[in-house]
């Protein structure tokens, strides 16, 4: 029998060790999260995703300066009619359609097995030879993806970041106030959050996200206009909800009868200053790896919906939008569809790694995890 | 034992018609605006409209017209808004492919999450670990409807090579070797995700199995190491995925299959609620998700009680 793997486990020697790697300083307390933070720090994998993440954000966030300095075009311009210099010649940005073999792109009879009816076909990937111009080609319209890329990365990485800090929040609120005042209150946020395991998560979010982009949101004194993406957002944070507050409830549930709250209790300390300044500083690990996690999630949930035209809505570029315009070229232009979903991979791999690598780091025993 | 079952049981009841009440409020609240207005069309003349309005319905309050469609979904004719098709005919119709799709899926990720997890989980540490680890954080981190584009292209239409047929279902009674090489790109895909998550929990459930005092006991016994696996480690490690796959299993053949059966065009359940809910149909909608709802809490009871028997010591008493 193999021995287990013992790198990510942390006992008290292992501080002692690392207070003498210190440098023969004497032995100081130090803050859990210290503790954490020099133990993540040992972990270069999970630092190396952490960077491609930051790399990935500040790369969308650099879209405009992309798209206006080099590309010169913005992401919803459209190009019919223009032609770009490729190595000295001029080619077309889109070029006639008509019936063309689907992988030659030449005029083919119109009973062909690969044989197609196109509006137009757009120009393929340029890479370095067209100057910085359409390095990903163009999509059907003419508008040039790189720069959609881009543009459609600032709105994926805002839905999956926004709706996990939204979804991360309420869940929080939900999970103290059940476990902290229990009964009634209790059964009826455990039922809400049994309620929500009853939906497949896609299928609750593409009905919200589909019933809401018809008119757009206008209760309780929110008007958001039906093609804002804020809808995507708060649909997919609300989705989401019972799975990061019913493990969290467990857990404050349990933190709820140590002495620790006891002592508090009997000191005349109210339930608010209780549940956050006694009991969320307990979960804030959990917390923290459940975000990085949820955004992961998030990400990939936001291209779902939008995929399936429940999400942000057109000609707004996202991930998934971009995925889902590229299908139908996908045997042409095979790069519409798979740069956007390769950007999805890269950024998702990235935030599962790094939430891996912080949860080893923050508590090595802890269970937490998101399930799909 | 019979209380707690009783008890689930009307619990899995209540959780289907509150599920049923949430789609309707999503459906017919939050839009707000006039739906009779919606089916019509943006051509509609003012009287279609009203004719629309009062055939449906949409003249009644909100409490009526909930009541009519479950009046309407328990005695079997909800009909569609757009098609005028019998929804639970529709349902069945796509069932077939639904099921072949879920159960095929699920022996793959079943097996292969198993065999993944076991194997990092003994070589943990070591080269085939990390590998495994690698494969399955990309297999989480991709999105399904990517994947199955993705294989589509470059299995069915040519990227690579034209291996697979491209897309559709076809019926196991016509041909069943047929009906086996349609599906197969399909449950690769959809069980991409699912082998990557369960190797991952297993590998997590067997290591903190192995530190248990019954494990040392075992090895102080003199058992042969594969016996302590298969006996003592795996039994109790496996108990959790016994849950998650339960679950899972019921999600995908409640229609959770959505983008996996829309990339392939499979023409199952899942499908059938995508179209629906763009051409924002509610009934077949509200049709879909009971059905989807049924599946999920029954599993989850069936999941209690086997878990029950599994495990004796969370044997509700």
């Amino acid at each position: 029998m193999a021995q287990p793997a013992t790198e990510s486990e942390f006992t008290l020697d292992t501080a002692a060790e690392l207070a003498r790697e210190e440098g023969g300083h004497e032995i100081r307390g130090r803050s859990p999260w210290f503790l954490a933070w020099r133990r993540l720090r040992r972990n270069k994998i999970a630092l190396a995703a952490l960077l491609l993440f930051f790399l990935i954000v500040i790369a969308c966030l650099l879209a405009p300066v992309y798209a206006h300095r080099v590309a010169d075009t913005g992401p919803n311009a459209n190009h019919p009619l223009d032609k770009v210099n490729v190595n000295g010649t001029q080619v077309s940005v889109l070029s006639q359609g008509g019936y063309l073999n689907k992988k030659t792109l030449q005029p083919c009879s119109t009973g062909g097995n690969d044989c197609k009816l196109f509006s137009s076909i757009p120009i393929g990937p340029t890479w370095v030879s067209g100057g910085g111009h359409f390095v990903l080609g163009a999509d059907s319209n003419g508008r040039d993806v790189a720069v959609r890329l881009l543009y459609g990365g600032r709105v994926s990485l805002f839905v999956g970041v926004i709706s996990s800090a939204i979804c991360v929040i309420l869940a929080i609120v939900l999970a103290l106030v059940a476990g902290y005042f229990g009964g009634w209150i209790d059964f009826v946020i455990t039922r809400f959050f049994d309620l929500f395991f009853a939906f497949p998560a896609v299928l609750l979010g593409i009905a919200l996200g589909s019933a809401l982009a018809i008119n757009g949101f206008h209760h309780f004194g929110l008007n958001i206009g039906s093609g804002s993406i804020w809808i995507p957002t708060l649909v997919i944070s609300y989705v989401l909800i019972p799975y990061v507050g019913r493990p969290l409830r467990g857990q404050v549930l349990s933190l709820r009868e140590k002495e620790f709250i006891e002592a508090a209790i009997s000191q005349g300390a109210s339930p608010l200053r209780i549940m956050f300044s006694e009991l969320l500083p307990n979960v804030a690990s959990s917390v923290l790896v459940f975000f990085t996690l949820i955004i992961a999630n998030n990400i990939v949930l936001e291209a779902a919906l939008s995929f399936l035209g429940a999400g942000v809505q057109p000609p707004t570029a996202s991930w998934g939008t971009l995925i889902s315009d590229g299908e139908t070229l996908i045997v042409t232009r095979p790069w519409l569809s798979l740069a956007p979903g390769i950007a999805i991979v890269l950024t998702v791999l990235a935030l599962n790694v790094f939430g891996d690598g912080l949860r080893d780091a923050l508590d090595p025993r802890a269970k937490v995890r998101v399930e799909h | 034992m019979l209380t707690f079952l009783i008890r689930r049981v009307i619990g899995a009841a209540l959780v289907c018609l509150a599920v049923t009440f949430i789609v309707f409020v999503i459906f017919i609240v939050v839009p707000g605006g006039d739906p009779a207005q919606r089916i019509a069309g943006k051509n509609a003349t003012q009287q279609n409209i009203i004719n629309i309005r009062h055939s449906w319905g949409f003249d009644q309050p909100f409490y009526v017209q909930y009541w009519d469609m479950l009046k309407k979904m328990f005695n079997g004719d909800l009909v569609s808004y757009t098609s005028q098709q019998n929804v639970v005919g529709q349902i069945v119709q796509g069932m077939p492919a639904t099921f072949s799709l879920t159960i095929g899926a699920g022996i793959i990720w079943l097996f292969f999450g198993i065999l993944v997890g076991v194997i990092s989980a003994v070589t943990a540490g070591r080269l085939s670990d990390r590998l495994i680890t690698v494969f399955a954080l990309i297999g989480i981190s991709m999105p399904v409807f990517w994947l199955g584009i993705v294989a589509r292209y470059y299995f069915a239409e040519g990227g690579i090579a034209t291996v697979f047929p491209d897309g559709e279902y076809y019926p196991i009674s016509q041909n069943p070797a047929q009906w086996f090489w349609h599906l197969l790109l399909p449950w690769v895909v959809l069980a991409v995700l699912f082998i990557g998550f369960y190797g991952r929990v297993l590998r997590g459930n067997i290591l903190d199995a192995i530190n248990e005092d019954y494990v040392r006991t075992a090895k102080a016994k003199g058992l042969s190491p594969r016996r302590i696996l298969i006996k003592h480690v795996l039994r109790t490690s496996l108990i959790p995925i016994v849950t998650l796959f339960g679950l899972d299993f019921a999600g995908v053949l409640g229609g959770g299959a959505i983008l996996t059966e829309t990339v392939f065009d499979l023409h199952g359940v899942g499908q059938y609620a995508a179209q629906s809910i763009n051409n924002f149909d509610l009934p077949p909608i509200m049709g879909v998700t009971m059905y989807g709802a049924f599946f999920i809490v029954t599993f989850s009871v069936l999941v209690d009680l086997f878990y029950a028997y599994l495990d004796p010591r969370i044997r509700p008493s």
